[in-house]
């Protein structure tokens, strides 16, 4: 199900440090076309379909499209996702359309305690970091 | 008119890139749960001076196996006995298995989700009637003592669009952004000028601009997943990307750690999941948690005890266990399907309308029904909204609506991982302590520990996660816990030995040469015909792996013979795999994404061959439902319960295959 970038929507990202869709996807797919100044997906038959640069895109110009060898046309699952929710529309062949609502973060984003500057004990036994003691098998 | 040949791709190679050299105390290469998991833990032990640094070829917030998400953590004890826990993975992988690592990973997993849940997880709850709480919804943490939703023994559920993205926050925070290096594919690890067995470092390129990477490190952490794309898939045009487990993840581990020689171990097991068709969206939950059945096309269950008790008892005691083990399960489908009584569905229908009935026949009236409802059916989209999209695509794409209408369920192609419900991968050490068992042999490829926990028989070199063999079901959750005990050890290692100075064998230059090897070839031969990617003098990635995986698909059991192979088959199939190790170097790349393609390609060749050579070497069929050998059909407990451990000698390039002595920690009576 391959990602792909509607024209009309895509500015390249000028003005920022980075390509978004070309920093975040795993698998190098998304690139941007310098002088037109758009990206596009070089690569759509090693597109796991994980929609990473679906949801970062700032433009929300990055869409899916069924993969061509098993998915027949006219569906759509398409996301927007904020800061602590995802929604989900679920086009159908047919028409219907479902609409789901799912958290995804439960902290503000930059806010995981990393710990930072705090120590654990003993180098020499197997606990881990704020672990006081370990079991072994009975 | 294409001419003048030209290359495809945005950032074009060029044949002398920039030569960046480091040198660090600690190298973490790899982005994914293992090493955010090290990131974080190795703060927390190492001293202020010391230098660590990670290498990712992606980004790390979508990095690894759990870049999309997931629905569910697979690997939380909670109120378990660790020794269940122990006994279950050993009854999945059919009794071959290392006790030590698994016990081990068992006492640290919780901590990790304790973490994952402060660090901004939603973890689903249960509420005081028992009834679900998504995890956004007010309810006690879980080191608070709040009620995780089970499906399983072991799952929890969780809301985890952004599970990889809050993982790899605090391990950046941790390290430091300064000192994490993404788009940096590492291709392969250096070992020592001096000291023999020892790693020294390791080199790769930047898929962004034209550098090549080389580090002097101490002592290294490898966590690059598993291996995709190795086996013909079922779909091979554009669905070849849609694999089960991560297209991205190319044996990387197993490859470098195997070529400085890192002992292998139980390379023969694969797993092949069976997932929704096509899709391979996630079945779990859908047998776990809204209790679904699959039939054949006559509508039997045949998975039923009645059905399969007769076919199970063949594999004792593993067929006996009220969970029947994974390869079994697929064994049991196979039967169905080349019989003839295929399709295999999932009533996803029945089971969801058995929600329903449950509730009118309780009184509920149509308005709650209605709520009820509405809820559940969003329960099973999140499912694969979580962490397979592409299925929910496909649903959309056929008007599939799960209450209607069942789905098909089949069997994918073969992967390779030691996470998840397979166990190949690299032979390690346990923990260093005195309930692991301490075997009287000089040689490590027999012993169960050498003094760092999960450092490999080669000194200074780690792994985690898919890396680790022998210990499979540790899932997102085990391998983020398994990473931060190498971390621990990493640290320990390079107090240790403090006087250690890393120095390298090859050149700067040599390193940066071989790296850039199917660039300079590209350039070199372009001009030789009118379309770049027919020309005698090279091969281009994309077709290398196509030839890769359809040897392994017609000689080593993938697909095209329902996993059936032989041990005539296997050398045909290692003859095959010789000559494309030969030709991978003849890949040519002319820009940066197909030099990363290259290498992937020759990580997947060697890893594959690893795998191809232990199921020679083993002369059962210990996997039913992974492979089968018709040579040597059945389990034989009498000759081949034991590890197969294989180490590649980098000075002779020989490979050796031996058997191991596999020892049971915990109890063996009751088996579960």
């Amino acid at each position: 199900m391959p990602s792909y970038v509607d024209p009309s929507k895509c500015d390249g990202c000028k003005g920022g440090d980075k390509t978004a869709c070309m920093y975040i996807c795993p698998n190098d797919l998304m690139v941007l076309e310098k002088g037109e100044m758009k990206a596009y997906n070089q690569e759509p038959d090693a597109c796991w379909e994980c929609y990473s640069c679906v949801k970062i895109c700032p433009q929300g110009a990055i869409f899916v499209r069924g993969y061509d060898d098993f998915v027949p046309m006219g569906g759509q699952v398409h996301p927007m996702r904020s800061a602590a929710d995802i929604m989900w529309t679920v086009k159908f062949r047919n028409g219907n359309i479902k609409r789901f609502k799912f958290p995804i973060r439960t902290t503000a984003e930059g806010k995981a305690n990393a710990y930072v500057g705090q120590t654990g004990v003993n180098l020499d036994d197997e606990c881990l970091f704020l672990e006081k003691e370990l079991t072994s098998p009975k | 008119m294409a001419l003048p040949n030209k290359p495809k791709g945005e950032i074009t190679a060029v044949v002398n890139p920039e030569i960046v050299e480091q040198e660090v105390d600690v190298l973490i290469i790899g982005g994914g749960m293992a090493a955010c998991g090290a990131a974080f833990e190795i703060k927390k032990w190492a001293p202020a001076d010391m230098k660590i640094k990670l290498v990712d070829k992606a980004a790390l917030e979508r990095s690894g196996a759990v870049a999309q998400g997931l629905s569910a953590i697979n690997t939380y004890i909670g109120e378990n006995p660790i020794e269940s826990y122990v006994k279950m993975v050993r009854n999945d992988l059919m009794g071959i298995v290392r006790e030590d690592l698994i016990y081990d990973c068992g006492r640290h997993v919780d901590e990790s989700v304790k973490l994952f849940e402060e660090w901004g997880l939603p973890v689903w709850k249960k509420d005081a009637n028992g009834d679900n709480l998504d995890g956004a919804k007010p309810a006690k943490s879980l080191r608070e003592g709040g009620v995780p939703v089970r499906t399983g023994k072991w799952q929890i559920m969780i809301n985890g669009e952004s599970y990889k993205c809050i993982v790899a926050e605090p391990a950046k925070l941790a390290l430091g952004d300064e000192n994490v290096i993404e788009r940096v594919f590492i291709v392969k690890l250096l070992l020592d000028k001096n000291k023999p067995n020892q790693i020294a470092g390791a080199a790769g390129f930047s898929t962004r601009e034209n550098k090549v990477f080389i580090f002097k490190c101490k002592t290294a952490l490898v966590a690059c997943g598993g291996a995709v794309n190795i086996f013909r898939p079922r779909s091979t045009g554009e669905g070849k990307g849609r694999a089960w487990y991560p297209v991205w993840n190319a044996g990387s581990t197993y490859t470098m750690c195997a070529q400085v020689g890192a002992t292998l171990t139980m390379m023969e097991n694969r797993f092949t999941p069976s997932r929704f068709k096509d899709g391979y969206g996630p079945v779990g939950a859908w047998f776990l948690l809204f209790k679904a059945k699959v039939a054949n096309g006559l509508g039997q269950n045949y998975a039923a005890p009645d059905m399969a008790k007769p076919e199970l008892d063949k594999f004792m005691p593993y067929g006996g266990s009220p969970v029947t083990p994974t390869c079994l399960r697929n064994h049991l489908m196979l039967k169905e399907m080349k019989e003839g009584r295929g399709p295999i569905y999932m009533a996803t229908d029945v089971a969801l309308n058995a929600f329903l009935e449950d509730k009118k026949a309780k009184g509920m009236d149509d308005k709650e029904i209605k709520k009820f409802w509405k809820h559940l059916e969003s329960e099973a989209w999140e499912d694969f909204l979580d962490m397979s999209v592409g299925q929910a695509g496909l649903w959309a794409g056929m008007d599939i609506e799960p209450e209607k209408v069942g789905s098909e369920v089949m069997p994918t192609e073969p992967y390779m991982l030691g996470s998840h419900s397979g166990c190949c991968g690299i032979w390690t050490s346990g923990p260093n302590e005195a309930w692991v068992p301490d075997v009287k042999n000089d040689s490590r490829v027999h012993k169960y520990k050498w003094g760092y926990n999960r450092m490999t028989t080669v000194d200074g070199l780690f792994t985690a996660g898919d890396g680790v063999g022998a210990s499979g079901h540790k899932f997102s959750s085990g391998s983020h816990a398994e990473g931060r005990i190498a971390a621990k050890q990493m640290v320990k290692f390079c107090r240790d030995n403090a006087s250690f100075k890393p120095e390298l064998k090859q050149t700067a230059q040599q390193i940066a040469d071989e790296i850039y090897a199917p660039v300079k070839r590209y350039n070199e031969f372009v001009g030789a015909t009118t379309a770049a990617d027919v020309n005698p003098n090279y091969c281009k990635p994309a077709g290398l792996m196509m030839r890769l995986m359809k040897a392994t698909d017609e000689y080593g059991g993938g697909v095209a013979t329902y996993y059936m192979t032989s041990g005539k088959l296997l050398n045909i199939c290692l003859d095959l795999l010789r000559l494309l190790r030969e030709d991978a170097a003849k890949m040519a790349a002319g820009d940066l994404h197909e030099l990363l393609r290259c290498w992937e390609n020759y990580h997947r060749i060697w890893c594959v061959e690893a795998h191809i050579r232990h199921m020679e070497f083993r002369k059962e069929s210990r996997y039913p439902g992974f492979y089968y050998r018709s040579d040597y059909p059945g389990v034989d407990e009498a000759n081949w319960k034991c590890f197969v451990n294989s180490t590649f000698n980098p000075d002779t390039q020989e490979w050796k295959c031996e058997k191991v002595d596999c020892i049971n920690i915990v109890s063996t009576d009751p088996w579960l």
